[in-house]
């Protein structure tokens, strides 16, 4: 714990340690409970659940991450450690990332965990849950960056909840797009490196433009 | 040295502050006293760039700190009206954070610090164990953890007992002893017999006497 960057990650990582409820269990526990409702709505078929599994694991997943997002910035906003943050001489680009990357660790990185054993419960083969695991460790982490986008224009917003939803669903469209059509492509035996080099590029875009524009927002948001 | 020159300031499309002019010299502390609702925190935000100024300009050593933002804060400790400090870490965590993310961190161990504020035996409990006025000598440890030269602090003594105002007193002494400056809200005119305090009052339109 020597650079900005790392204390602001271990702190917020120590923070959702000591207060585990708050929001990194609900996330897994969301996604698992709505896999297994579809498992069981699916009246064990199979068939039907190895069609439908693919889908309902990226869905989940996706709103799985967008739970926790309201609080990323508020609770600091809140308590006027955000104020510190902003009044600090280190870029608040680079602690908005360590604040993302304690937001992934904590809420994306134990869905791609789950992801395998959801895949299982689903009856996929096992290239698939591979594949599948493959398309979410890559999205995961720009749900986080996008979503720290969107909670970043609501800093001061009361009960943001729709509006944060509103703001960040529609920007995740097109990942949720490109990792569904790797899953089908692999399915029907067709490469899909492309699909993936596309979802890394997303990757690449997003972590280079999107911890400026979330510092810049937050500027404006919290000064106002 | 932080001058401000024609400050205008607007919170909801309503304007608190008014061409508002004032200066505050090395060696010097501002004690800022004027009515609730009148600006006073709303001054000390648009100091520290955290609320959006219409107008005017604040300069520091005669450079607008817009043009060098990363330097101005590296002399800044600004502690408002929240103390800025997580409920569920202890108060050597707190400080460890600030003190990574600000500059010009003095080479006092944090331990001592918080020794020297009273509140060493706390020092591992979690901040929300903590009363109101022990939290604020948390914050106020900032004061320590960092050598900045500005202090722009809103209402530091609220919430402090005797003891631990002369403890603050200290450190203001020390600060000012060194050629450091601030601005520090109040309600009421500076109580201690101190050298460098400076008493102005704002007048509700950002008037400054």
């Amino acid at each position: 714990m020597s650079s900005p960057f790392m204390a602001i990650l271990v702190r917020d990582l120590t923070l959702v340690g000591r207060n585990p409820g708050e929001h990194a269990t609900t996330t897994i526990i969301f996604f698992v409970v709505v896999t297994t409702l579809f498992a069981f709505a699916g009246n064990a078929d199979l068939s039907l659940l190895q069609i439908i599994g693919p889908t309902v694991i990226w869905v989940a997943a996706l709103l799985a991450a967008m739970l926790s997002l309201e609080g990323l910035f508020k609770t600091d906003f809140g308590d006027g450690t955000l104020d510190q943050m902003l009044t600090s001489p280190c870029p608040l680009s680079m602690l908005v990332s360590a604040k993302v990357a304690a937001h992934w660790i904590t809420t994306g990185l134990p869905l791609v965990i789950v992801c395998p054993f959801m895949g299982i419960l689903m009856g996929l083969d096992f290239e698939l849950i591979l594949i599948l695991t493959a398309t979410l460790g890559l999205s995961t982490p720009v749900f986080s960056l996008i979503g720290a986008f969107g909670a970043s224009l609501v800093v001061a917003h009361k009960k943001p909840g729709v509006l944060l939803s509103l703001l960040t669903l529609p920007l995740c469209v097109p990942i949720l797009i490109y990792s569904a059509s790797a899953v089908n492509a692999a399915a029907a035996g067709l490469p899909i490196t492309g699909h993936l080099s596309l979802l890394a590029g997303f990757f690449v875009l997003s972590i280079t433009i999107l911890p400026f524009a979330t510092a810049g927002a937050i500027r404006i948001t919290a000064g106002s | 040295m932080l001058e401000v020159r024609n400050l205008v300031v607007e919170r909801d499309s309503r304007i608190v502050l008014q061409n508002l002019n004032l200066s505050v010299a090395n060696s010097e502390m501002m004690n800022l006293t004027g009515a609730n609702g009148v600006g006073k925190t709303t001054l000390l935000r648009a100091l520290c760039g955290l609320v959006q100024l219409e107008e005017g300009e604040v300069l520091w050593n005669g450079v607008p700190v817009q043009n060098d933002l990363p330097e101005f804060y590296s002399n800044l400790i600004f502690i408002g009206h929240e103390n800025g400090i997580k409920g569920e870490l202890t108060p050597l965590e707190n400080l460890q954070v600030d003190r990574l993310i600000q500059s010009n961190s003095s080479k006092i161990e944090i331990r001592e610090i918080l020794e020297s504020l009273g509140i060493g035996k706390l020092a591992d409990k979690p901040c929300h164990f903590l009363s109101a006025g022990q939290k604020r000598l948390v914050a106020l440890g900032r004061l320590v953890v960092s050598s900045a030269k500005l202090w722009l602090l809103d209402e530091p003594m609220a919430a402090l007992d005797v003891r631990a105002q002369k403890c603050f007193l200290e450190i203001l002494n020390r600060h000012l002893n060194s050629g450091g400056l601030g601005i520090a809200t109040s309600h009421q005119p500076f109580a201690w017999k101190q050298t460098g305090i400076v008493e102005k009052h704002l007048e509700p339109g950002g008037v400054l006497k």
